[in-house]
């Protein structure tokens, strides 16, 4: 198989196949949350993203020259975290000095990141999975691709539902599961996808 | 009967995930069984217990700017612990749940709870208050079990439950993602009715 044939099919996998909340069930906090606006969802779309594609790079590094040559894989759980948590730390604080347009529309949804379940599971998932570098990076990008493709999917379907008549009992989150077990019934379409 | 108060609270009045829709990821991704779906509500109980116990008796040490990191790096020791001697002792149940142990850590209740409760109040009611909320959490998360177990497999904890013919075509939806959503949903729906009826 070609380099590119195999990025594609890691990107189909990631984004429908496999996809994180309609699939694996992670994110979806920020997926319930913040997919009330299409604008929102897309902000909190993208900060995910770069954080989880910024989180595999790190997270990836520190397994293979931190926790395996020393034999601390146990601890894999608390540096993971503490990486994140630190990370999503520096990458508010950069983005507010060198670009404060993107911190304006990033900002609110960053420090919410670091107790986003997707990112912690993408990083674990790249251990688990055996990827290589550039595996778990692109993976982590596309996975938040996936993410944000459904959030802004929602976001888009919850906005025509506040016009809808909604039985009492059912307005607001009880619908939104409803919704996004619609979606994840198309989504599971995708699951016979061979290469 | 104040500390009573404390435990029974995170029964129904304020169920971590029926009324405060905290810990939805392990709540629909672990629930396809009853038997994880315990697994899953101990493990988080004990953490949350444990967690609860550290951070209300180290409160007065903690500078309140870097309060969370503290709280996490408690948190991920507990469930350090969680994930290794569950995979000595149960580890089927450890296989199956897989990811979602590790991602206790992120469970926004356990952290709800530090921040909300144990930084607050003295040891005994925190233990209390931990057990009371993990018990509800496992309570929530049986009773979805339940019901996508019996509607998708026709079995309750590796019981059958349901006629023979009923489990040679079982309705597979619930016990697939889509399922876990729809039945999530239509659960919150009925609380918010018997909450209005009330």
């Amino acid at each position: 198989m070609s380099f590119i044939t195999q990025i594609f099919t890691l990107a189909v996998f990631a984004v429908f196949v496999n996809n994180f909340v309609l699939s694996k069930f992670l994110g979806l906090c920020p997926y319930i949350g913040v997919s009330k606006k299409i604008d929102s969802a897309l902000g909190m779309g993208m900060a995910v993203i770069f954080v989880m594609t910024m989180a595999s790079t790190f997270t990836w590094l520190i397994q293979q020259y931190l926790l395996i040559p020393y034999n601390l894989e146990y601890l894999q759980t608390i540096a993971f975290i503490l990486t994140i948590a630190s990370l999503v730390q520096l990458v508010e604080m950069v983005i507010q000095k060198t670009a404060p347009s993107l911190y304006k529309a990033l900002g609110v949804f960053l420090p919410l990141i670091t107790t986003n379940c997707a990112v912690l599971g993408v990083s674990i998932l790249n251990i688990q999975e055996d990827y290589n570098f550039l595996g778990a990076i692109l993976n982590g990008l596309f996975s938040g691709m996936g993410f944000t493709l459904v959030l802004v999917l929602m976001a888009g379907l919850r906005e025509r539902l506040d016009k809808a008549e909604v039985p009492e009992a059912m307005k607001g989150m009880p619908i939104a599961f409803v919704i996004a077990g619609c979606m994840a019934l198309a989504f599971l379409g995708f699951s016979g996808l061979n290469f | 009967m104040n500390l009573w108060k404390e435990f029974s609270k995170g029964f129904v009045k304020e169920n971590p995930v029926f009324i405060m829709a905290l810990g939805l990821c392990p709540t629909l991704a672990v629930t396809s069984s009853v038997t994880n779906a315990i697994g899953m509500g101990l493990a988080a109980t004990f953490v949350l217990t444990c967690s609860n116990v550290i951070i209300s008796l180290i409160k007065d040490l903690i500078p309140s700017k870097i309060r969370i990191p503290c709280f996490i790096v408690v948190i991920a020791s507990f469930v350090t612990i969680v994930d290794l001697v569950m995979n000595a002792y149960t580890p089927e149940v450890h296989k199956s749940l897989g990811l979602f142990i590790p991602l206790i850590v992120v469970n926004c209740i356990i952290l709800g709870r530090a921040e909300a409760f144990a930084s607050k109040n003295k040891v005994l009611p925190s233990i209390l208050d931990g057990l009371g909320m993990g018990l509800g959490f496992t309570l929530a998360l049986v009773v979805i079990g339940s019901i996508r177990e019996v509607l998708g497999a026709g079995q309750w904890l590796g019981m059958n439950v349901m006629p023979l013919a009923y489990i040679k075509s079982p309705m597979l939806v619930a016990i697939l993602a889509p399922g876990a959503f729809i039945i999530m949903g239509l659960l919150m729906g009925l609380i918010n009715i018997v909450n209005k009826g009330k």
